[in-house]
């Protein structure tokens, strides 16, 4: 695009991009700074303070199931455009870079896998396409995890990170609240479990609707689980917000998630759980 | 799916004409509605048109929940608090008869003037309010009592104690609680039914929506906030996400359309309580003798199959 050639050195301190954002290995608490095999080897967690940096949707199969166990389902799913939505550019657009940006067709990788040698299903979202947002190809694929779950008679285990519904399928984007409720009703009607895990971020119509149905709500440390956003808070309100708003932290505090798992010990967490929701079986 | 929206309306229309001539002058003007909602899904509305139900789903003299319930139910009675730690002014609940059958009636609720704006938050929810609302729901499921919500909220609170006593998760629970209903719920839209606020209390039987009202993700302002990084370019983001009862009504989010008097609900509170009674009353015969399964079962296959998804791109 641009004929220029930005060259640019790694180092602790990394200069701060074009755009005022800061290299993605770079670990906003600490500024310590990565190679991407290091942050890979330790799970995407700064090994010096404790950051949770975001975890791709592919990268978090691998970090969660069993080796070479996880079968991807609705692969072929894609989003069309119900309204033909346009603001500074076309939603098909949109699209079509996050899936290029993503080598994902959606923000939401569905599939059969197991944890601990225990058979789940799995639901993981992806942030790095639009936001991780819900529109009608997320829930869809949300409800085939729960349908393919319920039938399987296995857990789904749901790993969310997200703004909410997606703007741009406008109305279906809302509907995909109840959808998503709907079917995890149905799970629940057939005996099955969700164990829904709350990455940075969840929030607004995710939050409101199957992420916060889970049997057990597991958050990761500082993830931000909020309806709305502090900045829209803040300026809708005018209020002082706590240090802690909206995280994971003061969301147990107020008794909404069972527990705050460091990233390290997500697995063996759910292996447990997933072995105490199998009964014995 | 624009063909099943047209004959939906065109069943309503020959529904109206071959009514008894006797409401003749009143019908006439409820025809002339249908055939203009007809028009409007023929032709395209214009982002003018749009705009305008987004200004009257917010005008100031619309009538709000507590206006209909005045002049529709009989021996009203209120529900107040969620049994848990408060009472929730932005959001009302209650019991009462309508139509010859004891309803159990949830609301969001905006103030007339500034004092009762305040109290009532403009309408908007805090998890106290779903907290009320599921609690007349179980009520009226244990007693086999119809529910109907009325949905006018431009958002459920954006605020910290609103947080901490957990927005989302009470959104989520209320819509579950819906789902699981085994008595018939009716949802109309008599405003804003603004994001995650409004589908709390409207994962109904029957979904219906005012002539005016509007349905929308997130606020048009939010939108334009977010996309146009710009509050003021709401009018362009109406326009984009398209949040009138019409185009509700074609993506099938919807199920009808309810009329309203001349220029719209606020110049006559009456009319406007009569159409919505009304409507309110045939979806209640049509759901009647069903059995809580198969309204479960249907609503919740309702909610599955909206805006079925392509195959491929």
């Amino acid at each position: 695009m641009s004929e220029r050639i930005d060259v640019s050195i790694e180092h602790k301190h990394a200069p701060i991009e074009d755009g005022g954002r800061p290299h993605p290995n770079t670990c906003p608490k600490c500024d310590s700074h990565y190679r991407d095999d290091e942050l890979e080897q330790h799970l995407n967690v700064c090994p010096q303070c404790g950051h949770h940096f975001p975890v791709h949707a592919r990268e978090r199969l691998r970090q969660l199931s069993d080796e070479d166990s996880f079968v991807e389902e609705a692969a072929d799913l894609r989003s069309d455009d119900p309204l033909d939505f346009f603001d500074l550019r076309p939603y098909t657009e949109r699209l079509a870079e996050a899936e290029l940006a993503t080598g994902l067709g959606e923000a939401m990788v569905i599939g059969r896998g197991a944890i601990e040698d225990l058979p789940c299903q799995l639901a993981v979202m992806e942030f790095g396409f639009m936001g991780g947002s819900m529109g009608r190809i997320v829930g869809e694929k949300f409800a085939r995890a729960c349908e393919g779950a319920a039938e399987r008679g296995v857990p789904l285990v749901s790993v969310t990170t997200t703004g909410g519904a997606r703007m741009q399928e406008g109305i279906l984007s809302l509907m995909q609240l109840p959808k998503t409720v709907c079917a995890v009703e149905d799970l629940h009607d057939a005996g099955g479990a969700l164990i829904s895990v709350m990455a940075h971020p969840t929030t607004a119509g995710v939050l409101a609707s199957f992420a916060s149905l889970g049997d057990v709500l597991v958050a990761e440390p500082g993830a931000l689980l909020s309806f709305t956003g502090p900045r829209v808070v803040q300026q809708t309100t005018r209020e002082k917000l706590p240090e802690d708003f909206g995280l994971a932290e003061s969301n147990y505090r107020y008794g909404h998630v069972d527990a705050i798992v460091p990233r390290p010990e997500l697995r063996p967490t759910l292996g447990r759980l997933l072995r105490l929701f199998a009964n014995g079986r | 799916m624009a063909g099943e929206a047209e004959l939906r309306l065109r069943e309503q229309l020959s529904r109206l004409r071959s009514l008894p001539l006797l409401r003749g002058a009143k019908l006439s003007s409820e025809l002339q509605r249908l055939q203009k909602q007809l028009d409007r899904i023929g032709g395209e509305q214009s982002d003018e048109e749009i705009w305008r139900s987004v200004e009257l789903a917010r005008h100031p003299d619309r009538p709000y929940t507590l206006d209909y319930v005045e002049r529709l139910f009989e021996d009203w009675f209120e529900l107040h608090g969620d049994r848990q730690h408060g009472d929730d002014a932005a959001l009302v609940a209650g019991i009462g008869r309508f139509r010859g059958r004891t309803v159990v009636l949830v609301g969001n609720q905006k103030g007339r003037d500034v004092k009762e704006r305040t109290r009532r938050n403009f309408g908007m929810a805090y998890p106290e309010g779903y907290g009320k609302a599921m609690r007349a729901m179980e009520l009226a499921d244990r007693h086999g009592f119809p529910v109907v919500t009325l949905v006018d909220i431009p958002g459920a609170y954006p605020g910290v104690t609103a947080e901490q006593h957990g927005q989302g998760g009470a959104i989520a629970r209320s819509q579950a609680l819906m789902s699981r209903l085994g008595v018939p719920a009716i949802t109309c839209v008599i405003g804003e039914g603004g994001s995650g606020g409004a589908i709390a209390t409207a994962l109904a039987d029957r979904v219906l929506m005012q002539e005016n009202a509007i349905y929308t993700v997130i606020s048009p302002e939010g939108c334009a906030a977010i996309l146009w990084r710009d509050a003021g370019e709401a009018r362009k983001a109406a326009a984009a996400f398209k949040p009138d009862a019409a185009h509700c009504l074609e993506l099938g989010v919807i199920d009808a359309i309810v009329p309203e008097p001349g220029e719209g609900a606020h110049i006559d509170h009456d009319e406007a309580a009569r159409l919505l009674g009304d409507a309110l009353g045939e979806s209640l015969d049509e759901l009647e003798g069903q059995s809580g399964d198969d309204l479960r079962r249907h609503r919740r296959v309702r909610f599955r199959t909206i805006g079925q998804v392509p195959a491929t791109r």
